[in-house]
């Protein structure tokens, strides 16, 4: 292809990712590296019903008017905020180092902070969950594929739905299940015999319904990948495998799933990036005692009645880095794929 | 000759049916009013859309605070008035995003009682319309059968709480909205006033929270939470209600703006619809503060928008607050009215209870919320048992210095 023609073929697909991927990025990257400007305070008369008047402080909003026009962005702060308390808080960490006795002393601290707190659960939400939808998706898959042509629309409907129900629904419906006056909690203290038996306030069974949640809604995305894949199988090969005597499980390991494995590079690309930013489970469950991600903190951030936007971008770009990093393998072996291929 | 009729008919039709509705709000600009969604600001929504003239758009939900600010940033600001409260307007001042009423107090403020106006330096900001505070409800034949008046005290509510429980009436006797985050940190909030303690250090932002009276008041939450629904850190308001008309209840601190709705919403049992019984708030402690809060509503007006939008808004508004609602029974029940003409219900006696004993009113500073936000992100691992109350009271207090650090509020 011609330069020029190449251009112009991209140009639409390139602008809009300039202005919707690129853009956005840097006005995050700006944002965190900002923050507002000082506060000048000053006390004034309030008048409120049933209590009359008191003095109270409030912000002089005059005061820092010219400023605030002048560089409206705020005081450039550098990494200050990446390195607080709320994100990666290097000195807490330093201390943490220097005062632990044992790894496990260092382990609690640490996560008691909450950006660990948070990596802690997405990390092991992220490995847990990709690698089930995967399979279950792949199972799934197989399992349709294999049943008669009658039967294939309603399974297929029916494996769907529960990605097609919208994330916080979906959380809901299991949410209330759990409660212990729900089907599942009621059940669980019957089995256990222990009437106050909570299966929302144990942090650990918390964890356990995150995940199978996310399993749970992500699984029929992977199936359905992994299904219209299935209809482009090289029957000459598997028809040659019978022939040779080979088993079902052995179609499946030398000719199937080798011939799926861009498909599932694709599937644990797209579950380690959305994995890695859970957060509809965690309103949805109201799980944010137990389990808090990036995601959330950006939402928390943004949802209290003081706005914290630098702290949110802030966030942001460590996600992004994240994300950046999760990725980072499977990106460096499809590139190393394709390099051995030319 | 039938046009003279048609006229008539329509003049006669105009007079029997229209001026009653219409007297007084005729509006010439877009109105659009953000809040939260309690029965009271239902009906205040409702009476700013009885105005013709221009359109009246209400926007009413829980989630308010998180939209009312970035809504009214904008220039024209979306929204034209945020309904808000004491803990809600500082977000509003601190962002400049709301305008004086001084002038549109004098030209179309007729009837306002002075109490109603929210003063804050030279300016009016905001006009009150209700007063709102948590206190007691309780169920009356519960507490007789184990013969207990109405406890007045946090202590009090604890032994009913285990005479309950003893007698084998209910499992779980206490509700509460302690569900993390805004709920757990407002309960916090309460309680720790009802210590004698005071949230900054006098004069500054720096927070003042982990002492005695902040260990003293997580160690009453502990214990009252073992008298509540293991579920408890999930229960906001409308949970704890929930569990309260179904019967699973008995003793609950809720908020007064809910007292009414305790007995109509659905599916209330009988045996809640007629023992449901309120009183003032509690102390704790041996305190004489009770261990609440004491907060108002009001509107206010966006500072991003046209004069004519501004006058069209407060036009609305008033006519939402009108003197005239406070005939009508159900709306009289629906909160603590400050409006004239407004006589107090059963519902009220609670809210009324705590002006008296002289609740300290919810702190209306600039970085008060930030402090709220860490408090509620923070407490839920004391709860849970998983830290000591004086590491818990550490660790909000070093999220907040964090993040009123980033605002500019410390050094």
């Amino acid at each position: 292809m011609r330069h020029s023609t190449f251009f112009w073929f991209v140009l639409p697909t390139a602008s809009a990712m300039v202005l919707f991927i690129a853009f956005p990025i840097i006005s995050v990257l700006l944002q965190s590296v900002h923050a507002p400007h000082p506060a000048v305070l000053v006390e004034v008369e309030t008048c409120t019903p049933l209590v009359g008047c008191t003095v109270e402080t409030t912000m002089d909003q005059d005061a820092t008017k010219a400023i605030r026009e002048a560089e409206p962005l705020g005081r450039f702060i550098g990494l200050e905020i990446f390195f607080d308390r709320g994100h990666l808080a290097v000195k807490e960490v330093g201390e943490i180092i220097r005062n632990s006795n044992s790894f496990n002393e260092a382990f609690s601290k640490l996560s008691n902070l909450p950006f660990y707190r948070a990596l802690a659960f997405t990390l092991t939400f992220t490995f847990i969950v990709t690698p089930f939808v995967i399979i279950f998706g792949f199972l799934i898959a197989i399992t349709v594929n294999a049943i008669s042509s009658h039967l294939k629309g309603l399974v297929i409907f029916f494996s769907l739905l529960p990605f097609v129900v919208t994330q916080l629904i979906g959380a809901l419906v299991l949410f209330w299940m759990i409660d212990s006056r729900g089907i599942l909690g009621s059940a669980a203290q019957w089995l256990a015999s222990d009437p106050n038996l909570s299966l929302k306030a144990s942090t650990g069974v918390m964890w356990v319904s995150l995940i199978i949640y996310g399993i749970w809604h992500a699984a029929p995305f992977a199936f359905v990948i992994f299904y219209a894949g299935l209809q482009t199988l090289p029957q000459d090969q598997i028809e040659a495998a019978k022939i040779d005597g080979a088993s079902r499980y052995q179609q499946t390991k030398y000719i199937i799933i080798p011939h799926l494995f861009p498909l599932i590079t694709f599937v644990a690309l797209i579950q380690l990036m959305d994995n890695f930013r859970v957060f509809e489970p965690i309103v949805g469950f109201n799980a944010s005692a137990h389990a808090q991600s990036l995601s959330w903190f950006i939402f928390n951030d943004l949802g209290g009645e003081t706005r914290q936007l630098s702290s949110a971008a802030a966030s942001s770009v460590l996600t992004i880095i994240g994300v950046s990093i999760l990725l980072f393998p499977v990106l460096f072996r499809t590139w190393r794929d394709f390099r051995e291929r030319t | 000759m039938i046009k003279k009729l048609f006229y008539s008919v329509i003049f006669g039709a105009t007079l029997l049916f229209g001026i009653p509705v219409f007297a007084g709000c005729e509006i010439s600009a877009r109105v659009s009013i953000v809040g939260n969604e309690f029965p009271a600001i239902q009906t205040v929504g409702a009476g700013a859309q009885e105005c013709t003239g221009a359109k009246v758009e209400t926007n009413l939900t829980s989630e308010h605070q998180k939209i009312n600010v970035p809504g009214m940033q904008g220039n024209p600001a979306e929204y034209t008035s945020a309904i808000i409260a004491n803990s809600s307007i500082v977000a509003l001042m601190n962002e400049d995003v709301i305008r004086p009423l001084d002038d549109l107090v004098a030209k179309y403020g007729k009837g306002l009682q002075k109490s109603q106006l929210i003063k804050i330096g030279d300016n009016i900001m905001a006009v009150a319309f209700m007063a709102n505070a948590q206190h007691l409800m309780y169920r009356a034949d519960v507490l007789k059968e184990i013969g207990v008046e109405p406890p007045k005290t946090y202590e009090d509510m604890l032994s009913a709480a285990k005479m309950i429980r003893d007698k084998g009436i209910m499992e779980n006797p206490v509700g509460g909205a302690y569900a993390a985050g805004w709920n757990l940190a407002q309960e916090f909030n309460n309680m720790f006033l009802g210590y004698g303690g005071s949230h900054f250090k006098s004069g500054s932002a720096q927070p003042n929270i982990n002492s005695e009276a902040g260990v003293n008041a997580l160690n009453m939450m502990k214990a009252l939470s073992e008298y509540m629904n293991p579920d408890f850190l999930t229960h906001d308001s409308n949970a704890t209600n929930a569990e309260y008309r179904a019967g699973n209840i008995a003793l609950l601190n809720m908020w007064g703006s809910r007292a009414a709705s305790q007995t109509t919403a659905e599916g209330v049992i009988d045996a809640v619809k007629s023992n449901h019984s309120i009183a003032g708030p509690m102390t704790v402690g041996g305190g004489s503060t009770p261990a609440s809060t004491l907060w108002w509503d009001g509107w206010t007006v966006a500072k991003n928008i046209s004069d004519a939008e501004a006058e069209a808004t407060f036009i609305a508004m008033m006519n939402a607050i009108h003197p005239d609602k406070m005939k009508d029974e159900k709306i009289r029940t629906q909160a603590v009215w400050l409006i004239d003409g407004y006589k107090p219900t059963d519902a009220a006696i609670g809210v009324f209870e705590a002006a008296k004993m002289s609740t300290t009113p919810y702190p209306m500073l600039p970085y008060m919320g930030l402090l709220h936000t860490a408090l509620g992100n923070e407490l839920a691992d004391f709860m849970q048992g998983k830290e000591s109350a004086s590491q818990a009271l550490s660790d909000v207090e070093a999220a907040y210095v964090a993040a009123a650090k980033e605002k500019g509020f410390i050094n």
